[in-house]
């Protein structure tokens, strides 16, 4: 069929075009560096935004920071053991609503952009934390 | 069009006002031409607007589809509630240029979230919809052979979006399975003497480029009560997603052979706006 093969083609553009190197998401954000720009602008969009930063009225940014970087280079296969309490134990009480977490995965997406993570590379990296959803909302 | 001008002040006034953004950017599709969040002619298991589980939201939206010997335009509104259930109503004015003649049909539309959520469930998100249609004058429905004026569809829809799948772009893929005795949506009518098996297979898939543009591809199968040869239809599309206030949909359709007239291709445009 004409209309098949046509988006079959496509398809396979659009994947050789980006075929992916073997190279760590931990790497492609650029590693320990790029993880701590990425992690120092999302805070700033959090402590931009007035819906989300009230989450974060008792906490210490600093290990926020920290565990955060941490939590995200083991995620993305990097050269870390994430050993802080686990995501169900840190957002238990937070009731976080499905809203509010799409927010945030909107701030993370801004921050990635503005540190200069790739298109296809964010992708792949929010496809690592989606997961993880259900362990964080509506605790 | 009085529709179309109603709608582009309503986008104006209230697009500033309340809108609900509980959900990812683009995730809830565009309006297909019945009035179902959809692509533009497949109806997809995501409901309408920005709600999530505690948000409602509207939504509204007019198409035109300009073909070799017709013109479609539809104009229509979509509630949210909740993310569980959208209602919606479209109305359709078909206009047959040759026959100077104008068929026009409302269709009120319900859908309701069974399981799931397009980004985060393991197994797709999975929706239950009905549309009933109903025609305003029945003459050619009845000329050509239709049994009646109105009738109900209704569909089993599935989609998934799939985070950086396809070389690290998100993809996207929709399946629906529709129940319907609708002649060309039922703008003929519904039924005939050639009533063929009324269950018909949709599908679409797009690609997102960027946050703000998908392209993609649909496919509807159609039945032929009428026995005229009515042909299954395809499009392509290109949308444009800017914000979670509006989105603008532009496709090229191959809708084949319509009422006797072969090779019904054209282009079509849609624009839905957010409150
Ligand atoms: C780099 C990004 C950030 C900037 C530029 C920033 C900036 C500020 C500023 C200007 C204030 C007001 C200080 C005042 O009124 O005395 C403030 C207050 C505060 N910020 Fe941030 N903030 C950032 C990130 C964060 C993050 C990520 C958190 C939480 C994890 C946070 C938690 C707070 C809290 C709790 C207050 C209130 C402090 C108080 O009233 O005692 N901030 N921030
Ligand atoms: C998949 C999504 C998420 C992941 C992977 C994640 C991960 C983490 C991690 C690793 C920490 C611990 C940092 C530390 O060691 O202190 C943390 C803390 C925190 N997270 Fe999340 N988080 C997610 C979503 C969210 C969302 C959506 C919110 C709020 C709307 C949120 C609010 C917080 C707050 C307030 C803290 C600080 C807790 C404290 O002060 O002890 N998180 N998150």
């Amino acid at each position: 069929m004409k209309w098949l093969s046509l988006t079959a083609i496509l398809l396979f553009l659009v994947a050789c075009s980006a075929s992916t190197p073997k190279t760590s998401l931990y790497v492609q954000i650029g590693g320990n560096i790029g993880a701590e720009k990425l992690v120092d602008a999302f805070i700033k969009q959090i402590g931009n935004d007035d819906v989300i930063l009230p989450y974060f009225r008792e906490s210490n940014v600093r290990h926020f920071r920290e565990g955060f970087i941490t939590h995200l280079c083991d995620t993305l296969d990097g050269p870390c053991d994430y050993e802080g309490d686990s995501m169900v134990q840190i957002h238990t009480g937070m009731a976080i609503s499905e809203s509010d977490f799409n927010r945030v995965v909107d701030l993370l997406i801004n921050a990635m952009s503005e540190v200069g993570i790739a298109h296809s590379v964010q992708n792949q990296v929010l496809a690592r934390l989606a997961p993880m959803r259900s362990e964080v909302i509506k605790l | 069009m009085k529709w179309a001008s109603v709608f582009a002040v309503c986008l104006f006034v209230c697009g500033s006002t309340y809108a609900a953004t509980g959900k990812l950017l683009a995730t809830p599709g565009v309006s297909q031409v019945e009035g179902s969040a959809g692509g533009g002619i497949v109806p997809w298991a995501q409901l309408a607007g920005y709600a999530s589980e505690d948000e409602w939201s509207a939504s509204g939206f007019c198409s035109r589809a300009s073909l070799k010997d017709y013109q479609l335009d539809v104009c229509g509104v979509q509630a949210n509630l909740f993310d569980r259930v959208e209602l919606s109503f479209a109305r359709q004015n078909f206009d047959v240029d040759a026959l100077n003649l104008d068929i026009e049909q409302d269709i009120v539309g319900a859908k309701v979230r069974l399981y799931g959520d397009i980004v985060y469930s393991k197994y797709p998100q999975l929706s239950f919809g009905i549309q009933h249609k109903s025609l305003d004058d029945a003459t050619v429905a009845n000329l050509l052979g239709a049994e009646d004026d109105s009738g109900t569809d209704y569909y089993l829809a599935a989609s998934k979006l799939h985070l950086g799948a396809v070389g690290g772009y998100n993809w996207f893929w929709n399946i629906t399975m529709r129940h319907s005795r609708a002649n060309q949506l039922g703008l003929l009518g519904y039924g005939g003497a050639n009533d063929s098996t009324p269950w018909q297979l949709e599908a679409s898939s797009a690609v997102f480029l960027s946050r703000h543009w998908a392209v993609g591809a649909e496919y509807r199968q159609k039945s032929n009560n009428l026995g005229l040869g009515e042909s299954d239809w395809k499009d392509i599309f290109v949308a444009w997603i800017p914000n979670k206030s509006v989105s603008v949909t532009a496709a090229w359709l191959d809708l084949g052979k319509i009422a006797g007239q072969t090779s019904q291709t054209g282009w079509y445009l849609s624009v839905t706006g957010y409150f």
